[in-house]
């Protein structure tokens, strides 16, 4: 199937975040159509594309994938990004899985009441700090490979990088007492597509803003 | 590899449940550890038995695995409840995490503060009968097969029955437009008669509990 995967989702981060993160690392090219009204979502809902009435969707080698975590699994396994067996693959999930729910809380930040943003961010740095980081820290440190399987890039690398850097941009010496995972940020970020990915002009979004929070209200919300 | 799987968790549905469902339609017999105080649970964290200091977490071939979708991801490997190839895995995939939506709102209603829980009822129904009951209604129909992929026994259909089983239990009118969804409960489990002896199906029933079941850090997500 020559034609690039194409994105449906508003023109900001929120669950597309992670899949054009994978993307972006695999080398694989991809249009986006971005949601801008109500009348668009309504659009292909009526027509429907959209399994359960909701996006993400990426229209990909002839499917129309929904839900985050199917259109994630798709391309990791498309491009070799699960491990070698079913106990790494095992491994690469519940990392991703644990990692995706600290990512979870930076997703539905900018959705709180601005009084407890603040508190959010708190929150956010002692489950960082306390709960997932050591957990990294302490694979990378016990193996002294490169990547979380140990020689192989997977899933699990891309998408912690990619919280970490987000987390990065609200609390910036959160890394501090993780020297591993320091090392870890500078390597998988200079991988050739991560870094392409990284520069301006690329199709990572900046961090979500009111403009976004506001969009997405105008689409979503009745 | 000689032991039964052996689940930690509360002794309540919670985010285990389905995990209890899968393993039991596979045929695998289980043993569980239930976390009666919070010592129980400080132990488990102090031992260094729980990747992120939570529960679910599943002995099982010599691994301790946590999270439920990874959990649930190996077993339905393990026992060829996956799908075929890459693009049925994707069907499943779809199918399981939209029914994994609708149940998580039915399962946190019990944590609902009172004055929300009428509309968060009013919510769930609708969510039942016009997003994620009629998917797999048409899904069926349009194959005419027993089972929503392949046309083979996946963990799909089991997820289905489950959530199906927690429909009825909030209100069994909400499957009266789905005449096929009925049907497939019966089958799934008729068919597969020497997996699933009718004892095996009340392995892991219980009812509702309350606060307790979810432990910390559960995120709570906003639909859109």
């Amino acid at each position: 199937m020559a034609a690039k995967p194409k994105l449906h989702y508003p023109n900001g981060r929120g669950r597309m975040g992670s899949v054009r993160w994978v993307l972006a690392a695999a080398g694989v090219e991809f249009d986006e159509e971005f949601l801008e009204t109500k009348e668009q979502l309504q659009k292909l809902q009526d027509g429907n594309h959209l399994l359960f009435q909701q996006v993400p969707m990426v229209e990909i080698d002839g499917m129309k994938l929904v839900q985050t975590r199917s259109i994630l699994h798709y391309v990791a396994d498309k491009h070799h990004l699960f491990g070698r067996d079913l106990k790494e693959r095992t491994l690469t999930d519940m990392y991703v899985e644990g990692t995706l729910d600290l990512l979870e809380l930076i997703i539905m930040h900018p959705f709180l009441k601005p009084e407890d943003q603040q508190k959010e961010v708190v929150n956010m740095a002692q489950k960082a700090i306390i709960r997932y980081f050591p957990v990294f820290e302490k694979v990378l440190r016990d193996h002294g490979q490169r990547f979380l399987l140990g020689n192989q890039l997977s899933l699990a690398d891309i998408i912690l990088l990619q919280t970490i850097l987000a987390l990065e941009e609200k609390i910036p010496n959160i890394l501090s007492a993780f020297p591993h995972l320091q090392e870890f940020t500078v390597k998988i970020s200079n991988i050739p597509t991560i870094k392409k990915f990284l520069e301006p002009g690329s199709k990572k979004k900046p961090p979500l803003d009111d403009i976004y929070v506001r969009t997405v209200y105008n689409i979503f919300m009745p | 590899m000689a032991g039964k799987p052996k689940l930690h968790y509360f002794n309540g549905r919670g985010r285990m449940e389905s995990i209890r469902w899968l393993l039991a339609s596979a045929g695998v017999e289980f043993e569980e550890k239930f976390i009666g105080t919070p010592e129980d649970l400080d132990k488990l964290k102090n031992d260094g038995s729980l990747m992120f200091q939570q529960v679910p977490m599943v002995e099982i071939d010599g691994m301790k695995l946590v999270q439920t979708r990874a959990i649930l991801n190996y077993i339905a490997t393990k026992y060829n409840l996956y799908g075929k190839d890459i693009k049925e895995r994707a069907l499943i995939d779809m199918y399981t995490e939209g029914m994994a939506d609708l149940n998580e709102m039915i399962m946190v209603l019990p944590l609902c503060p009172p004055d929300q829980k009428d509309a968060k009822i009013t919510l769930i129904r609708e969510r039942t009968t016009d997003r994620y009951l009629p998917v797999f209604e048409k899904v069926l129909k349009s194959h005419g097969q027993d089972y929503l992929v392949g046309n083979k026994l996946s963990r799909a259909d089991i997820h289905l029955v489950e959530l199906l089983y927690y429909v009825e239990e909030l209100d069994s009118s909400l499957l009266a437009n789905f005449p096929l969804l009925k049907v497939i409960s019966l089958t799934a489990f008729r068919r597969e008669g020497s997996h699933f002896p009718p004892e095996v199906l009340t392995v892991g029933l219980r009812s509702h509990h309350c606060a307790d079941l979810l432990g910390p850090g559960t995120p709570s997500r906003v639909s859109f």
